[in-house]
């Protein structure tokens, strides 16, 4: 653990330094490409600013991320069991994919208004599939010998869902979950491009306005951290719901 | 619990191909029967038949228990993959079937069959700390947890090493003893030592082997065993 902490820092080094030697040797003036060391301090004196964004920007992910997961994790359920289900909301499924979500922002935000919740669909909309997705295809994936044991056990269909399916497709379900945790803030930054009053997404529309370039790195870096934080929080949630299953 | 005799009668065939002919084959009821073969030649879809499981085969014919229909929840089945859900610990296996019906599952009498099959210390743990020889014993002791008349095994000792599976001969045989046991193997050995009632199973039909001297379990070092297990060997080599 401690290894990869090192390495993560080693390699967090060699890019700010290889980004300050670009913005060195190329004389690049801060209004194209602020140095790291003026981010900092545009991230420095800007903290409580960026802090709020980041905080609503946050709230709207998660939100997403519980809801879509939510939803997906219902909906690969009712596929696996329901063959009418697969039938019927598999098509639509697919449908969904080939409209691009980016598409769809301008509309959430004319009905979901401004505020936190067109964001939270967008993030829903952007995780749904991956996590509906590796889940179902896990739960059609039980081993068959699993399958004949229950069927000699005269396994009830119910019992053999939760005892069986479900947790043989936990590792299926983890890696939506992983993929989901950094999809999810894409959707609520488009939307948040699109339309809002607060998030970080606004923020860098603003900066970027007003030619704070530097503003927009600071937020963009912190967005950036928010992901990997998501992600890596995500990821140890799944490691530990599946370190059961090896 | 009495053992019935399981008949099965009929023929099978997979995509418009023949599997098996014509065949007729009664299990010792009460006792081993042991199904030889060379692979492919359907073995394991006669097992799987009796079990009510998908075979990708069509069998037109018919399966008895004592002249009637054969009920699921008088059998029991183990595979050679062990099939222990590596999420549930080693006791947690063994009561799987109770509470994949809805039951609750008898506690103490899974922790008397894990100490009978000699690993009540490993009771807690997951499948994944064991070897190959303690997860079959494991299988086992879920497959006696079943508590059923009729016990189909498909190989179940194919992938142990030599030691460890006349080990685990003698555990099963002794612990499924007045059981009707249908054993699938293709080692000749294995069949000689355990069978009441010997067949091999071979693409133009099925045959009875005479069985060697002796009520099974016979001793491994027993030289009719070993003369009957050649003769088995040269018979599934067309050489007899």
């Amino acid at each position: 653990m401690g290894a990869r902490i090192l390495n993560a820092l080693f390699v967090t080094a060699v890019l700010l330094g290889l980004w300050q030697a670009l913005v060195t040797l190329a004389d690049l003036p801060p209004f194209i490409l602020p140095g790291p060391v003026r981010v900092a301090q545009a991230l420095w004196n800007n903290a409580g600013l960026i802090g709020w964004h980041a905080l609503v920007t946050f709230s709207e992910v998660l939100a997403g991320l519980v809801l879509g997961s939510l939803l997906g994790i219902v909906t690969a359920l009712q596929l696996a069991t329901s063959g009418l289900a697969r039938r019927l909301i598999r098509p639509a499924l697919v449908l969904t994919q080939a409209l691009p979500v980016f598409a769809l922002a301008p509309i959430l935000t004319l009905w979901l208004g401004y505020g936190l919740w067109s964001k939270v669909l967008m993030a829903v909309l952007i995780i749904y599939f991956p996590v509906t997705s590796a889940f179902f295809d896990g739960l059609m994936q039980t081993p068959r010998g699993y399958l004949d044991l229950a069927q000699t056990m005269q396994a009830t269909p119910r019992q053999r869902l939760w005892r069986i399916r479900v947790p043989a497709a936990l590792p299926g379900l983890a890696s939506g979950l992983r993929l989901a945790a950094v999809y999810a803030p894409i959707g609520a930054v488009i939307g948040e491009w699109v339309g809002a009053s607060n998030g970080l997404g606004y923020l860098m529309l603003l900066a970027n306005g007003r030619a704070k370039i530097d503003l927009m790195f600071a937020a963009l870096v912190v967005l950036a951290c928010l992901t990997l934080t998501l992600h890596v929080l995500v990821s140890r949630a799944c490691d530990r719901l599946t370190a059961r299953m090896v | 619990m009495s053992a019935p005799a399981i008949r099965v009668s009929g023929q099978a065939e997979i995509g418009g191909a023949t599997l098996f002919g014509p065949l007729d084959l009664t299990l010792e009821p009460g006792g081993w029967t042991c199904l030889l073969g060379p692979s492919g030649v359907g073995k394991s879809t006669i097992l799987r038949l009796i079990a009510g499981l998908d075979t990708g085969a069509r069998f037109t014919g018919q399966i008895t228990a004592d002249g009637g229909p054969l009920p699921p929840s008088h059998l029991a089945y183990m595979a050679q993959d062990d099939l222990l859900l590596p999420w549930r610990s080693v006791l947690g296996n063994v009561m799987l079937g109770a509470e994949l019906r809805g039951q609750k599952a008898e506690r103490a009498r899974a922790e008397k069959l894990l100490s009978d099959v000699g690993l009540a210390a490993h009771s807690g743990k997951r499948p994944a700390a064991l070897s190959g020889g303690q997860r079959q014993r494991v299988a086992l002791a879920r497959t006696l947890m079943e508590d059923r008349p009729v016990v189909l095994l498909d190989e179940p000792f194919s992938a142990l090493d030599a030691r460890t599976r006349a080990d685990m001969q003698d555990l099963a045989f002794g612990l499924l003893a007045g059981r009707s046991v249908l054993l699938v193997t293709h080692d000749p050995a294995e069949a000689a030592r355990l069978g009441h009632r010997i067949f091999v199973l071979e693409s133009h039909g099925l045959a009875q082997m005479p069985t060697p001297p002796g009520a099974p379990l016979r001793a491994v070092d027993d030289p009719a065993l070993l003369t009957a297990q050649a003769q088995l060997l040269q018979h599934l080599r067309g050489k007899a």
